[in-house]
């Protein structure tokens, strides 16, 4: 009886989340490409922060890693650099990768370490109860915005691609098949690689404004989503209110695993130590 | 875990045709049953999933995918 259940954590279940959260969907998705590339599960690691997502590695029967508050993507650094060979997958929320952690976001994606990672982003603080997060839409009530937000949210694939990521997509849990192919793609990608991941949190956020359950806001994903295919042939108007999904950005780069082994290897074998290898990016250097 | 086969044998999953269900994880959010594009499930009167018409059902897959509680499986 179902094949994927050996990935999970039996024993744990049913797990803590509310009814229709989207957490375990994106859990879901997850497993399936873990099976579909055939990584061996002792390769695979799932690192958290703290919230409602960071739960996740409970459940799951890889290697898992449930940090701090915002600090995943730190802990996913060294374990990428101690082990380069394994498989780690960094699962974070809003309000975890993007107000606390924002900072660790931008200089993971600069230095464009080998990792995939996760935004389960459900415009809210959902483990403490409701609190606004830099995701969260202008306008929209929550409870330490009790007459709309003020704050524009962060427009995040531009965030992640200015900072330098090798992969940035997006997805919702509605499009669940897209969402399984833009997490193998982050997961093929050599560098840094972010999902963003539009998810419901109906208790924390949807019974605030005006979509009490997880289906009307699954249906909001379904009516706004837009894949870049379909939008390149859209004008502004009819895109007005959609929110574009897809592979929005990809590129080569040097991943930072990789250039620090290399370095590593130069440093010990004292061979041409010295001597400038790394791209400066200054351009051509006459010395007087 | 090393018993997990042992746990998996001792879950009571309810089949019928291609789907089979396992209520002590049916949270009842009903997101299955909103977007089966045949209809076939629908949320009994405990709040749980029930199959409604499994001859309806196309093995289409979304309902397990989409369960947020690992509640369905369609065998393939
Ligand atoms: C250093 C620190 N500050 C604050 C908290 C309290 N806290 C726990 S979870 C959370 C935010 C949860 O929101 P998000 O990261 O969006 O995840 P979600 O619960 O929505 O999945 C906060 C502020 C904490 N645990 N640690
Ligand atoms: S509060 Fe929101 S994010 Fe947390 S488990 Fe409930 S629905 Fe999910
Ligand atoms: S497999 Fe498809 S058709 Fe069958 S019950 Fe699930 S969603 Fe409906
Ligand atoms: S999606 Fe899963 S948890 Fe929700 S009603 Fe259907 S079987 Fe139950």
């Amino acid at each position: 009886m179902g094949r994927l259940l050996k990935y999970l954590r039996l024993d744990k279940f049913p797990t803590v989340w509310c009814a229709g959260c989207g957490v375990g969907i994106v859990m879901g998705c997850i497993i399936r490409v873990v099976d579909k590339l055939k990584v061996n599960p002792d390769k695979v690691v799932i690192v958290s922060g703290i919230g409602c997502s960071g739960r996740m590695p409970g459940y799951l029967d890889f290697n898992t890693l449930h940090t701090t508050h915002g600090r995943a993507l730190v802990f996913a650094t060294g374990l990428k650099l101690a082990k380069p060979s394994l498989e780690i997958i960094v699962v974070m929320g809003d309000g975890d990768a993007l107000a606390i952690g924002g900072n660790h976001l931008i200089h993971a994606a600069r230095r464009n370490v080998n990792l995939t990672s996760i935004i389960i982003n459900n415009w809210i603080y959902g483990m403490t109860g409701g609190q606004y997060s830099p995701a969260t839409p202008r306008g929209a009530f929550a409870t330490t915005a009790p007459y709309g937000n003020l704050e524009p949210p962060f427009e995040v694939p531009e965030l992640v691609r200015g900072s330098g990521a090798s992969y940035v997509a997006r997805g919702t849990v509605y499009h669940t098949r897209q969402l399984d192919r833009l997490i193998e793609r982050g997961m093929r990608k050599e560098g840094f690689g972010l999902v963003e991941v539009l998810s419901p949190c109906p208790v924390g956020f949807g019974r605030r404004n005006q979509m009490k359950s997880a289906i009307a806001m699954m249906r909001w994903q379904k009516d706004r989503a837009v894949s870049l295919k379909r939008a390149s042939k859209m004008n502004e108007e009819e895109l007005k209110d959609k929110i574009i999904t897809g592979v929005l950005f990809e590129r080569e780069a040097p991943e930072y695993t990789q250039e620090y082994e290399r370095l590593m290897s130069r440093v010990k074998t004292r061979k041409e130590i010295g001597k400038r290898e790394i791209q400066t990016g200054l351009g051509e250097i006459h010395e007087e | 875990m090393k018993n997990k086969e042992t746990l998996i044998e001792k879950m009571h999953w309810l089949t019928f045709g291609p789907i089979s269900i396992y209520e002590p994880w049916c949270k009842g959010c009903g997101i299955c049953v909103e977007f089966c594009p045949k209809d076939v499930l629908i949320l009994g009167e405990d709040g749980k999933l029930v199959v409604r018409d499994v001859h309806s059902c196309t093995e289409c897959g979304l309902c397990e995918i989409r369960c947020p509680d690992f509640a369905i499986v369609i065998e393939e």
